[in-house]
Formats: structure tokens, sequence, C-alpha cells
């Protein structure tokens, strides 16, 4: 069975990058071009998804090379549902680029390196071998590079010195990590990398190796050292923002739950304790600095560090209920932070200004911005029927198994801080009086409207459809609790 | 104050041609034994750089009439293109195809679809370092 499918979600958006480089003057031909091409990759990712179900773990050998000395596409259930919500979420902020973005940036290659960035993204949720994952982490930096400076702001560019020097040391740091990790154990395929991990026992040496990738995952993920992450989600134009907020930090988050559930999973009392300590921490972080600020995007970035303390909460328990909860999270945060991107961006666009005070009464002159922004805040917070409850359920119910009393309590309170962040928002901004007359009423453009109801349409989606997702969600967490699964399907039996 | 480069000039008409020479000869014994595409693309792109340098980038841009950006994205099309092309004949993505052909001059050659796959990892190298060093030079 020939499993070329597997890398299509990331050779379709490549090769679409690279055709739109070539249409740089034709604006139009872009748009259409690049909204067809992502709702390609939504079906293709779908259609893998649904082909795991029926037959396991799929892998590609590229060019017929056997692990583990090729290198190898694999998707399981978790890294194909990242793909398709990754797929889908990028379309939906492609209808809002289209209305916001502008003609300068389209001009400037926009839409190729929008591609780059998401073939970057799918080709590290996708590939099987540890250094292919660095290269298409850099990818994806590249691109995100590129993206976070282009217009040239001075906002910009101040928050791109910070963004790509910390991110030049932390792919530095990856590299010698893999180094190291190659140098102990001679492989770097990662299911031959679990094996031979088991085989020699994870000692002091790997664990301290295990502790380098750690670090080097939280400095992209945002966990704990998220320091330049607030600064520089605010400086780009709101799709940007948007993007990344969904996107980027969940590749960290994604590669670090793959390092330690299926390479270093032996001294859990060392690494899982060490994650856990620095959740706690980075939800405490997150959520004070989201309670201090008064600048609407700041409060949205902080959001995002909540999120990643929460989601990795999950790892750090590490029961199969806690990795439901903790995928079901991350699915609902890459729709939901989307969307909060886009709501605040589009709060800005329309007052002109980016601190709470200044805004007020919106509600009365865009009612649908408002309760949506209404329904975002209900999804964050994890009330039902929204998407954001039933992976509190889960996380909250793995805790309690496992006894993590601490992290039960610090997640659920944080979710409470994101409920206040939020409400102040909604307060301050949405309700009271109006500040803007009836004259100078910015329109609200239909093409910003459109993908803020279809990410809401989404969440309500997940939540009240969990059922239809749970077969999929639940055969992810199995994947992950039961390593043997994905090295079987990897190197059936040729180690 | 002007420079003097008549040295430099006369030295560059010939050794261009050496540079290229070698750019072509390290990209052709690639995939089998050192060299390849990647190097290959840097010996053809320093050759470029130095027509840049001794003369100015006016007049070389009449000589070579090409937007280096869109040789490099040619040239990632085609090295994905090539990855691509094994999927069409049901093939892993990126396997890669070689034969002996009979040819009027060259006798029995091996011919392989790896050199279409370097061809594009070279057009690319080619097109990114000297877009790089345009865009720096801009600068100045």
């Amino acid at each position: 069975m020939m499993n070329n499918i597997i890398v299509m979600p990331m050779i379709i958006p490549l090769l679409t990058g690279i055709i739109l480089i070539f249409l740089r003057s034709y604006t139009k031909t872009q748009r259409v071009f690049s909204i067809l091409s992502s709702i390609a990759t939504v079906v293709v990712s779908l259609v893998i998804l649904n082909r795991i179900q029926h037959e396991g773990i799929l892998r590609l050998d590229f060019g017929g090379w056997l692990p583990p000395y090729g290198i190898l596409f694999v998707a399981d259930s978790f890294s194909t549902l990242l793909v398709v919500t990754t797929s889908i979420v990028t379309s939906i902020l492609l209808i809002y680029a289209f209305s916001s973005i502008g003609k300068q940036h389209e001009h400037m290659f926009f839409y190729p390196f929008i591609f780059f960035l998401v073939a970057g993204v799918n080709g590290s949720f996708l590939t099987g071998d540890l250094f292919n994952m660095f290269v298409c982490f850099e990818v994806m930096l590249l691109s995100s590079y590129v993206l976070i400076t282009m217009g040239g702001r001075k906002i910009q560019l101040v928050e791109s010195i910070k963004y790509v020097t910390i991110n030049v040391l932390s792919s530095w740091f990856f590299l010698i990590g893999i180094a190291y990790l190659y140098g102990t154990v001679g492989t770097l395929n990662m299911a031959h990398l679990s094996v031979r991990v088991a085989e020699v026992g994870q000692g002091p040496l790997l664990t301290v190796i295990s502790l380098m990738f750690l670090i080097v995952f939280s400095l992209k993920a945002g966990l704990l050292l998220y320091f330049w992450l607030p600064g520089s989600y605010s400086a780009p134009p709101t799709v940007v923002a948007a993007l990344f907020g969904a996107l980027l930090t969940k590749v960290g988050i994604y590669a670090m739950f793959r390092i330690f559930t299926l390479i270093f999973y032996h001294e859990t009392v060392i690494t899982h304790t060490v994650i856990g300590i620095m959740a706690i921490l980075t939800m405490i972080g997150g959520s004070i600095g989201a309670l201090a600020h008064n600048d609407i995007r700041q409060i949205v970035s902080y959001n995002v560090v909540i999120a990643v303390g929460f989601i990795l909460a999950g790892l750090a328990i590490s029961s199969e209920v806690a990795f439901q909860g903790a995928i079901y999270y991350l699915i609902h945060d890459m729709i939901v932070k989307a969307l909060l991107f886009l709501i605040a961006g589009t709060m800005i666009y329309l007052t002109g200004k980016a601190k709470i005070q200044e805004m007020s009464g919106l509600i009365r002159n865009y009612p649908m911005l408002g309760w949506l922004f209404f329904i975002t805040m209900l999804s964050l917070t994890g009330i039902p029927p929204l998407s954001g409850f039933i992976s509190k359920v889960y996380l909250g119910q793995g805790a309690i198994e496992t006894g993590s009393y601490l992290l039960l309590a610090v997640a659920f309170i944080s979710g409470i801080f994101v409920l206040y962040s939020l409400l102040r928002i909604f307060l301050n901004s949405f309700w009271g009086e109006t500040i803007i007359s009836e004259d100078d009423d910015v329109p609200l453009k239909k093409g910003m409207l459109v993908p803020c109801v279809l990410f809401a349409i989404m969440t309500v989606a997940i939540g009240v459809g969990a059922e239809g997702l749970a077969p999929y969600v639940s055969d992810a967490a199995r994947t992950l609790m039961n390593p043997e699964i994905y090295i079987d399907a990897v190197l059936q039996g040729n180690r | 104050m002007r420079i003097n480069d008549v040295i430099l000039r006369t030295v560059a008409r010939i050794v261009v041609f050496i540079i290229l020479t070698f750019g072509v000869e390290l990209f052709l014994s690639g995939h089998n034994n050192p060299g390849g595409g990647f190097i290959g693309g840097l010996v053809l792109s320093s050759a470029f750089v130095l027509l840049y340098l001794v003369n100015d980038i006016e007049t070389v841009r009449k000589g070579i009439p090409f937007d280096f950006k869109k040789i490099a994205a040619f040239g990632v099309l085609l090295a994905v293109g090539t990855g691509f092309g094994s999927v069409l004949f049901g093939e892993h993505f990126l396997t890669q195809a070689f034969g002996h052909f009979h040819l009027p001059i060259f006798g029995i050659t091996e011919l392989s679809t790896v050199v279409l796959f370097e061809a594009g990892v070279a057009l690319t190298v080619v097109g990114v370092v000297v877009t790089i060093i345009l865009t720096i030079s801009e600068d100045v």
C-alpha cells in the first residue's frame, strides 16, 4: 500500500508557495489559488486521518530507504489531528487576510510565506526523524521571520530582533541536542531512538540531553521561557499574529509531547516533574501578565502563554485521560486563539486604539463582533457546550486519577484568570457608553466578520460534537501512552 | 577617487570561466563522488558575485537579465517536482531512478533523475546567494 498521501499536507503548501512566487503581480490569481490549495490540504489531511483509523499508523519512507536509515514521515492520529486543524485554521485565516492585509503585503510575497510556514508546521507534525524535524522547524521559523518583519514598521523591527535572536539561539541548542543524542545512541529516527534509549536505559547522560531538548522546545512553545512571546506576537499584522498565536507555539508543544512520550519516558520523576513545575509557573506568569496589561494585544498574547501551561500540565500528568484532555485542548486552542487574535485585531482596526480603556461601547456599533467575543471568552474559560469544556473535564479527571492536585488547582484557577482578563476587555471595550458616533463609524468588512463567525461555529461544533471527535482523540492518546504502537508501525520488526 | 582595477578586470575575465567550468564539474560529479548541486551552486554563484564586483550591477543585469529570486523559486520547484514525479509513477516520494543509455558522442552514459533534483538545488543556491549579495549591496 502506497502512502504517498501523507507527504501531501507538506508538499501541497510548499508547491503552492513556490508557484505563487511566479504569480507575484496577479493578486486575484494568488487569492484564488491559495484558497483552493488550502482547501485541498484540508481534504487530504481528513482522508489521512480516516485512513489511520482503518489501517493504523501510516508511514512513508522517502525514496524507498527503509528506516532507520532513510528519512520518513509518520502519520498517527495525534499528528494528523493537528495537521487537520492547522489546515482548517489556515484556510479561514486566509479569508481574513484577503480583506485586511493590503496590496503592499500581497505584492511582497505574503501568501508564499504563509504557505511555506504551513509546510514547515505540517512537516514538523508529520516527520518521524529528529533531524528532519529540525529542518521543518527551520522552514517554519524562517517564514515566520519574514512574516513578522514584513511591512517594516518600527515596532515590528524592534520585536523581530528579539524574536529572531531567541529562535536562532534555541535552534542552535536544538542542533547541539541532536548532536549529543546522535553521539550517544547513534540514530535519529524517533522510533529507533526510543528503542535504543530503552535498551541502554535512560541514564543521567540521556536525562541531561532530554532536559536540553526540554529547554529548546520550551523556548519554541513558550513554556516558562515565554518572555519573548507577548512582544513579538503583538507586533505583526492581525492575521499574522493570529497565525503565530494559533500555530507556532503548538509545534513546540507537539515536539515536547512526541519527545517525552516516545523517547524520554523512563525518568518521569525528573523530566515530567520539571515540566509540571514549568507548566505551573507558566500559568501563574501568564495569568499575571494577562491581568497586568491594558494593551489588548498583550492581554491576548498572555492568554496564549496560559494555554501553553495548561496543555503541558497534561504532559506532566502523563496519563491517557490527561493526554486526551491535552489533545482536545490543543485543537480547541488553535481554533479559539485564532478567533481571539482576529477579534482583537479587528477591534484595533475599527477604533484605531489598542488600550482597553480607550475603547468603549463597541457592542452598540458592532453587535455581532461583541457577541463573538463573548462566545470566545466562554469557550476559553471552558463553559459547556463550547470546545474548551471537554478538555478541562478530561484533564481534571487525569489529574485526580494520578493525584496531581497542585497542577489541577493551578490549571483550573488559571481558567478563572483567563475569564477575568477577557471579561476586562469585554466590560471596558464592548460595554459602556459608545465612543464612536454614527458618522465616523468604520464599517466592519464582511471579509473580516465571516472568518470570525466560521471559527465561532467550529468552537461550538467541537464542543457539541465532541463525541464525533472522540475516536480520533482516544486513538491519539492511546498511541502517546503506548510508544510500542508507534515503534512497531515504523520499524516493523527490523530493529 | 576611481580605483584602478585593470588587473582585477583582466584576471576576472579569465577566472570567471575557470570558476564556471569548475562549478559545472563539481555539479556533474555529484551524487556519487564529492560534489553535487549545493556546492556546485555555491561555486557557480561565486562566479556571478565576482562579475558583480568587477563590473557594476547594471552592466551585469544587462548581460544576465534574470530575476534571481525567480531562479531560486524555479530551482525549488524543480527539486520538489522531481520528488513529486516519483509519486506519479506510483513510487515512494523522492524515489530516484537511473539507467544506462547509449548516446552518440558520450558512449554508454549513466543518466539519472538525481541530476534534475541536483539541478534544482544548484539553481536555488545560485538564486539565493546572488539575491542575498545583491540585497546587501543595495543597503550599503
